[in-house]
This record gives C-alpha cells, structure tokens and sequence, in this order.
C-alpha cells in the first residue's frame, strides 16, 4: 500500500517538475501537447486494464473515445432553440440543463450544458461498451481481434458519413467544460497551467484507482482469467462478468478521455476513430509492457508528447507500426519491465534466451 | 426494382464478391499453414495493384501484372522470413500485432512510394464505357475478366491441393503439423511457400479488379476486413466456401446501395461479420463441431 503511495507520488512529483521546467525555459507552449497527452494517456491506462490485465485485446477504443468526444460535442453545439416551443425541450431548459450562450454568427444558442452533456456522453460509452461487451467478450483471440476492429470501423463510417456529425470536418465551437468554479476546460491561453494540472490530476486519479483495482480482488481475479480462462472459470470466478466490466470500464476511461479531450480541443474529428489511432493505443500498452501500468503510463507520456510535437513528421504511422513490429518479435513483455537489466546481461555475455510465450 | 435493374445490382456484387473471395482464400490459406490471421492480406492485394500500374508505363498490361505477382511474392516472403520463420510458438495476441504492424509498414512505405493518388489499370479489353448486352443487362468486360481469372484461379488451386506433392504437404501441415513434420515434411518452408502463394494470388486480384475499383495506397484494410468477414462467412480455411460465401457478401453489399446511403455500404459488411461471429462462429458451411477443434 505505502509502495503505491510512493509510485503516485514521485509521478506527481514529475508531473510538476515538468511544469516548472517549461516555467524556467519559459516554453509554456509544450503543456498544451502535454496536457493533450494527458487525456490519451487516460484512455491508455484504461486499455492496459484491459488488455494487460484482463487479456483481452481491443482494437476498437478510438472508437469509445470518439463516442465520448462526439456527443459531447454534438449536444453543446446543436442549437435547440428551433424547437423551443417542444414541451420536452421547455421542461429541459426550465430545469437548467440547456444554456443559452451567443452564437459565433451572432444570435442565441440554446445547447445542453456541457457538464450535463458529459454525463450524457460518458453514460452513452458505457450503455454501448455493455451492450457490445456482452457477445464480443465470448470471442477470443483473433475473432476478439477483428470483432472489436469492425466495432471501431463502424463508429468511423458513422461519425465520417453523418453530416448531423460534420462528416469529414467534424464539429467544432465546442465551448468550455466549467469543473469547479473557476476551472474550465478549454484551450485558452490564460487557463493553460490549470489545465495542463486538471488533467494530469485525472491521470494520478485513474491510476490511483486502477493501482487499487489491481491490487484487489477483482485484480486477481483478472490476472487469473489473463492466465487461464478456463482454470479461472473452475475456481469460481465468474469470468464472463469480470471481462465485461473491465471492458466497460476502459470504455468509460476512453469516454472520459474523449469529452475532456474534446472541450480542451474546442472541437473534434473523424481522424480521432480511424483505425490507426486504435491500433496506437495498442502499441503504446504493448510497449508498456502489457500488464504494467507505470510503463503504459510512461510509453504514453514520451510517445504521445513526441508525436503530438510532430517529431515523427510525415513517418508517425511508419514509425509506431516500427516500435510495434519490434517491441513484439524482441521483447514481447514489453520494454519497461523488471527483468530488462537481466536481458541485457544476457545479451551481453551472448545467452540468447529461448522465447517461449 | 425492375429486373433488368435487379440483375445489374447481382453483377455488380458478383464482381465485388470474386475480389472479397480472393482475399479470402489467402486468409484461408496462409490460416490452414500457420493457423494464423494474416492481418497484412490486404496489403498483398493494394501491392500488387500499385505495382502493376507502374510497371505498366514501361511494359504491356500482361506483362505488368504477372512481373507484379513476382514482386509480391518475393514481398510476402520476405515478411515470413523476416519477422515469423524464426519466432517460436509464438501467442495469438502477439501474431496479431506483429501482423497489423507488418500492415502498417506496408502501407506507409507506399505512401512514401507512391503519394496519396488514386491509380488504376487501363480495361483489358474495350474501355471504361464499353459494354456487352447479355438480354438487357449491360456488362463491362472487365466484368467477365474479373470473374473468369477469378474462376481459373479457384480451379488451380483445387488441382494445387489435390494433385500436387507440395499442395498435399500443404494440406498435411494443415491438418496435423506435427505429423506432417514427422512424415519428412519441412513444415516451415510449407509456411513460407503459403505466404508466397497468398500474396501471389492477392496481388493477381489486386492487379485485375484495378480498373474497376482503383487502388490507392489505403486500399488495403477494407478490403482485408471485407475479405476476413467472407472467410469466416464460409467457414475459417474452407477455400471453396469462401467462393459462395464472397458472392453472398458482394450482393448483399451491392443491394445495400440501394436502400442505405453509399457512405455506409463498408458498415454493411462490418455489421455482417459481427453478426455471424455472434451467432455462428463457424460460419454458415462450417460445422461446430469442427470449429471446436480450431485454435483461434
């Protein structure tokens, strides 16, 4: 328990030093990627959940995310005020879960708060993950695989064919998501530092409860399932229930991520669902090391943040299907792992270890 | 719906379900050698298009595309002995990112290669307005092409399987690899030679269904989705299931226009394959109890 204490508090530790440092260079501009690569990063610890944890691949959670991103950003942008006259629309505005708030070209709009549009969102992710949770779970292996591709694939078509959604440009004009008084998420200027901690602060959350997770009895209850499905189920542990609702909960991670990514952002877009942005996710925990937070956490933070900056330029795919193909055939558990000094050793001192998996 | 109307929909599909039931049967193949998914089929499928519409500025059309198979073969080879001949019993879950990360590969390098253009072959015969009337419906002769090298290539591979010695082994490795290794079959070579010939044949139906359907650097993953739903459509590794099985998706895909709008005629297929994964794993050809025994 103090271990986990510690391991938050060092990050935490970082996660200011990193603040100050861009204080002292006086380069606050790299917080606004760092804080966008705060939200994927909350998506990628919800994924190692379920991927490391649990053993179940999903290649369908940019999916999830855009689910989150998208009603959210639909329901605070579509102007309600034609319908005014509705009587459910009345009773909506009446009970104060629309605003009015001046339109870019002018005129009122009358949208959905955007804290009731989150929850919405959130609710929306969830009530989906449960309902394909339930018959994608039953698959395994490659048919878990491609099952959760297509899931993701549709939401893709969806979002990119709808022109409700803004088709291929997506929506954008998203307004402020207000927190706590005084604490909107947004991508003004002034609000940078803040944000930058707000959802560093959601990370350090996520992964406090994630840690505890693990470490209960629901955690070895998944590492048990991750390591014989069958074995688990002959001990008692209801397997079915316990995949579905940590599946549910990275959807819910991934939603979260979505809504707050959205609201920094000021809008979303189809890209945000293609298939390569699920297929990173998967990368980043791969590189992680699968069932190991810390290093799916750390793989983010550095993977994100360069790709975000743009440092890969025009060979970012190239470059994550590289890391990808090379994690898996050399050092399937990952990079950051306990064991990694005594790899080395054994590669120095020409050991090649037999790679039984 | 008028008839003439209803059978021009039916040959439209039939035309998209020959490409689908290629792809398909090199999932199947490259599945029965290793009992792996292949996630970089379609990739074979868009190579071996882009590579025939380039070869085709300096060389005929024939030429093109048989140099074009050779180049994807060599390719599918390389990939087999580069990143799985050498992996020891390797998981699922760690095939399947070496396989899309292999896909990604692929389809990055084209990009740089080739840009973001949409290139086609020119018709093999007749142009892109030509038409042969069979009784009121009108039918490109690209049309015929497609199906008839389509039809040869599914014959071949029968008598492939059937009457040759390597096409047995390959059978053999299929059922039982261990036996097979034990009757003097060198089981990894069996496994580089079904990559070969997976991306041979994705690579001839990526060169031939180029003029109708363009190809583009991305062309891939949908069709290796489309391809992956017909084969388990048919029944994982069932090579001549995959035929029906192809000619079902491409109708059904090709009425879906008709009623839904185009932008979610790829959703169609999607929304298939999540139904039969659902409900009958082991496809409509397939028996359960036969599927039991596969490892997935």
């Amino acid at each position: 328990m103090r271990g986990r204490f510690i391991q938050i508090l060092v990050f935490a530790a970082l996660v200011v030093a990193i603040q100050l440092l861009t204080k002292v260079t006086d380069s606050s501009y790299h917080l606004i990627q760092l804080t966008m690569t705060a939200y994927y990063s909350l998506l990628i610890i919800g994924l190692c959940m379920l991927i490391g944890y649990a053993g179940q691949i999903s290649l369908g959670h940019a999916g999830f995310f855009c689910i989150g991103g998208y009603v959210a950003a639909f329901l605070t942008t579509h102007d309600l005020a034609p319908y005014k006259a509705n009587y459910f629309v009345s009773v909506l505005a009446r009970s104060g879960i629309l605003t009015v708030r001046p339109g870019l070209y002018g005129g009122d709009l009358l949208t959905v708060q955007p804290w009731a549009s989150c929850l919405i969102a959130i609710l929306t992710a969830l009530a989906i993950a449960w309902i394909v949770g339930g018959p994608v779970l039953k698959l395994k292996g490659h048919y878990l695989a491609m099952a959760t591709l297509g899931f993701g694939i549709i939401i893709y078509r969806i979002v990119l064919g709808t022109t409700a959604l803004g088709a291929a440009d997506g929506i954008s004009d998203v307004p402020p998501l207000r927190v706590l008084p005084g604490v909107d998420i947004s991508g003004s200027m002034s609000a940078r530092v803040m944000n930058y901690y707000v959802a560093w602060g959601l990370v350090i959350a996520g992964v406090f409860l994630l840690l505890n997770l693990i470490h209960s009895r629901a955690g070895r209850a998944l590492s048990a399932i991750h390591g014989a499905e069958d074995a688990a189920e002959a001990m008692g542990i209801p397997t079915a229930r316990y995949k579905l609702n940590t599946f549910v909960l990275s959807a819910v991670f991934a939603a979260i991520a979505g809504v707050l990514l959205t609201h920094y952002n000021g809008g979303i877009g189809p890209s945000e669902a293609s298939v390569m942005k699920s297929v990173r996710y998967v990368a980043i925990v791969a590189i992680g090391g699968m069932a190991n937070l810390w290093g799916s956490l750390f793989m983010s933070l550095i993977l994100n943040y360069l790709s975000l900056r743009g440092y890969f330029g025009t060979y970012d795919d190239a470059i994550f299907g590289s890391i990808l193909i090379l994690i898996m055939l050399f050092a399937p558990d990952g990079l950051l792992r306990r064991s990694v000094i005594g790899d080395l050793k054994l590669l120095i001192s020409g050991d090649v270890k037999e790679d039984g998996v | 719906m008028n008839i003439d109307l209803f059978f021009q929909y039916v040959v439209a599909g039939i035309t998209y379900g020959t490409i689908y039931a290629i792809v398909a049967i090199g999932f199947n193949i490259i599945y029965n050698a290793t009992g792996i998914i292949n996630f970089a089929q379609g990739e074979f499928v868009m190579l071996g298009g882009m590579t025939a519409v380039t070869l085709h500025s300096f060389i005929p059309v024939p030429a093109a595309i048989v140099a074009a198979v050779v180049v994807t073969t060599v390719v599918g080879a390389l990939i087999e002995i580069l990143f799985i001949r050498w992996l020891y019993k390797p998981s699922v879950l760690r095939m399947i990112i070496i396989t899309i990360g292999i896909s990604i590969l692929i389809r990055e390098t084209a990009l740089h290669i080739w840009g973001e253009g949409v290139r086609a072959l020119p018709y093999f015969s007749g142009s892109s307005v030509s038409a042969l009337n069979f009784w009121g419906v009108f039918i490109s002769p690209q049309v015929i092409w497609v199906v008839g090298i389509g039809a040869v290539v599914v014959a071949l591979l029968n008598i492939f399987f059937n009457y040759t010695i390597l096409g047995r082994q390959m059978r053999a490795c299929s059922y039982n690899r261990d036996a097979a290794r034990l009757c003097g079959i060198n089981a990894k070579n069996v496994v580089t030679f079904s990559f070969m010939l997976s991306a041979a044949i994705g690579a001839l139906g990526g060169s031939i269904v180029s003029p109708i359907t363009y190809v583009q650097y991305d062309s891939g993953t949908p069709l290796a989705i489309k391809g992956f739903t017909v084969a388990v459509l048919g029944g994982l590794g069932n090579s001549t299931a995959a035929v029906a099985a192809g000619m079902i998706l491409g109708i059904l895909e090709s009425f879906s226009i008709a009623v839904l709008p185009a932008a979610y005629k790829d959703a169609i297929a999607i929304l298939i394959l999540l139904g039969i994964l659902f409900v009958r794993p082991s496809g409509i050809f397939g028996t359960t109890e036969a599927a039991r025994l596969k490892e997935f």
